[in-house]
């Protein structure tokens, strides 16, 4: 079991708001996934700049000096924000070369790359994990986060969602995939390194490779379904929205709640009993095998 | 619910339902709580305004229970008796395994719908989702709306109305003809519901009863 919550804000006044209401989403959903957590946020673009969200399990010492370092590596100003184990890279898009071979130098964890995406999650209750990153004051345009209940990996950093393999996209999932050995060497072969056990990493790591090898997103949703074995409710972020499936047998649960303002997904209903004008939102189950999307 | 704990409103519930006082309950801002309303054993009334998570109203004895929004899966699994009534949509498995009363279920129904259903009547005014009735042993499932994949798999002797499209039907699950008998019953199950709808526009569907038995046939299967 595990927990996962979206939210796709319609109404821009509502952006500053973003994380305050995902945190409270993701919180309600901690019966499904106490083991860990993790968010994915789509906050504001600096022209020709991207982000790297990066992870040290020893955040004071893997931090310190950093900024200066990937300057120098970079040529040009590298901004750092540390958020406990996490910090955000601020960098001019051309010398991501240069800032990502320091990194590796460095032994750092790169959990997200893109121009608006930002990834944190770590191992704990959701409402610690929230505090820690202070996720209540993170605004955006959209976000999904994901409450752990292992069952494919053990409980680790890495082994927690969401998963990022591809610039400003990311994938959070409940269930559990049987063929994902199989997938795992199947994509090796063509390239494709994931980097920890787990199961869902390989699910995005397959919709990253499909979309690479020139698929549309709703193309490679659409491929999960033949291809991936198991179940499955997968929800995936993009820079412009977010989609969701689910597999044919649809026994892990999802709910939507749609207003002017937003649409939400969640796990379980709970999840949206705070959200704003909640009681006049139109609320359905999406079908299985069906992809939705919601863009901008 | 926003001030008080869900294990202290079942308890009043159940208490309630329990002394026979044939009382009427209104809950309000039930947040999507899983287990609202569940093992009531007596009459009792029962009104939640609002969505309610998993397991509502299950294992309902006598009880009349109405939600005011939709519900989560497993609504009034194992109901024994009384009426529990969804006005909006039902998650999935509505009614599994209930024994006897009404499930009346306004809005959709999604998959495995009435799934091992032994005596329960399930009227769904919309559409319901794939594998609905699985193993259906007894009781009466009415869809006014459309049938997803395979309905009535391994079906034992539950009746089903559907007066929409079946999109497949499940293993050992056949049309069967409507006798003036099933016409009745229907509309009397029409009516309980509350169901704008004619006996005659629907059609039943019922066991081949092919897999009650082992046959030799089909040996170099196992």
């Amino acid at each position: 079991m595990c927990g996962i919550v979206g939210l796709f804000l319609k109404n821009d006044e509502m952006r500053p708001r973003l994380g305050d209401m995902l945190t409270d989403m993701l919180i309600t959903m901690t019966d499904r996934g106490p083991d860990s957590a993790g968010i994915a946020i789509y906050g504001d673009e600096d022209e020709g700049c991207l982000k790297i969200t990066i992870q040290s399990d020893t955040p004071d010492e893997a931090f310190s000096g950093l900024k200066e370092n990937l300057t120098t590596a970079a040529g040009l100003p590298v901004g750092v924000k540390v958020l406990d184990t996490h910090a955000v890279l601020t960098l001019p898009s051309d010398s991501e070369a240069e800032v990502m071979s320091a990194l590796a130098d460095k032994g750092l964890r790169i959990m997200g790359i893109g121009s608006s995406m930002e990834i944190f999650k770590e191992v704990g209750l959701p409402r610690d994990v929230a505090a820690r990153f202070d996720l209540r004051n993170m605004g955006g345009s959209h976000g999904i986060g994901h409450t752990r209940m292992a069952t494919e990996s053990a409980v680790t950093t890495m082994g927690a969602h969401p998963f990022s393999t591809a610039p400003d996209q990311c994938l959070v999932h409940n269930g559990s995939l049987s063929n994902h050995n199989q997938m795992r060497r199947k994509l090796a072969r063509k390239g494709v390194v994931t980097q920890s056990e787990n199961d869902t990493e390989v699910g995005a790591a397959y919709i990253s490779s499909r979309i690479a090898e020139g698929a549309t997103l709703g193309e490679a949703l659409e491929d999960t379904i033949n291809d991936l074995d198991g179940f499955f409710t997968f929800v995936t972020g993009t820079k412009n929205g977010f989609g969701v499936v689910r597999d044919p047998i649809a026994c892990k649960p999802a709910v939507m709640a749609e207003t002017e303002d937003y649409v939400a997904f969640a796990s379980e209903y709970r999840a949206f009993a705070d959200l704003p004008n909640i009681e006049a939102a139109t609320v359905w189950e999406p079908e299985p095998a069906t992809v939705y999307f919601w863009e901008r | 619910m926003t001030t008080t704990d869900l294990r202290e409103v079942n308890t009043t519930l159940q208490a309630a339902a329990k002394s026979q006082a044939n009382e009427a309950y209104v809950v309000i801002n039930p947040r999507g709580s899983h287990a609202m309303a569940c093992g009531l054993d007596g009459p009792l009334n029962v009104t939640i305004k609002g969505s309610t998570g998993y397991y509502c109203a299950g294992m309902n004895k006598e009880a009349s229970v109405t939600v005011e929004g939709s519900a989560g899966p497993g609504v009034a699994e194992n109901m024994m008796s009384g009426v529990v009534t969804i006005e909006g949509d039902a998650s999935q498995y509505a009614g599994a395994t209930g024994h006897g009363g009404l499930l009346n279920i306004k809005g959709n129904a999604s998959s495995r719908c009435g799934i091992s259903m032994k005596g329960i009547d399930i009227v769904v005014h919309g559409n319901i989702g794939h594998m609905s009735a699985f193993m259906a042993q007894k009781g009466n499932l009415v869809v006014l709306g459309d049938a997803g994949d395979a309905l009535g798999d391994s079906l034992y002797e539950a009746r089903l109305f559907v007066r929409g499209s079946v999109k497949s039907l499940g293993a050992d699950c056949i049309e069967k003809q409507m006798r003036l008998e099933h016409i009745e019953l229907l509309k009397e199950l029409l009516e309980k519901a509350g169901a704008d709808a004619k006996p005659e526009e629907f059609k039943r569907y019922g066991s081949a009863r092919q897999l009650y038995h082992f046959n030799i046939d089909n040996v170099d299967a196992y």
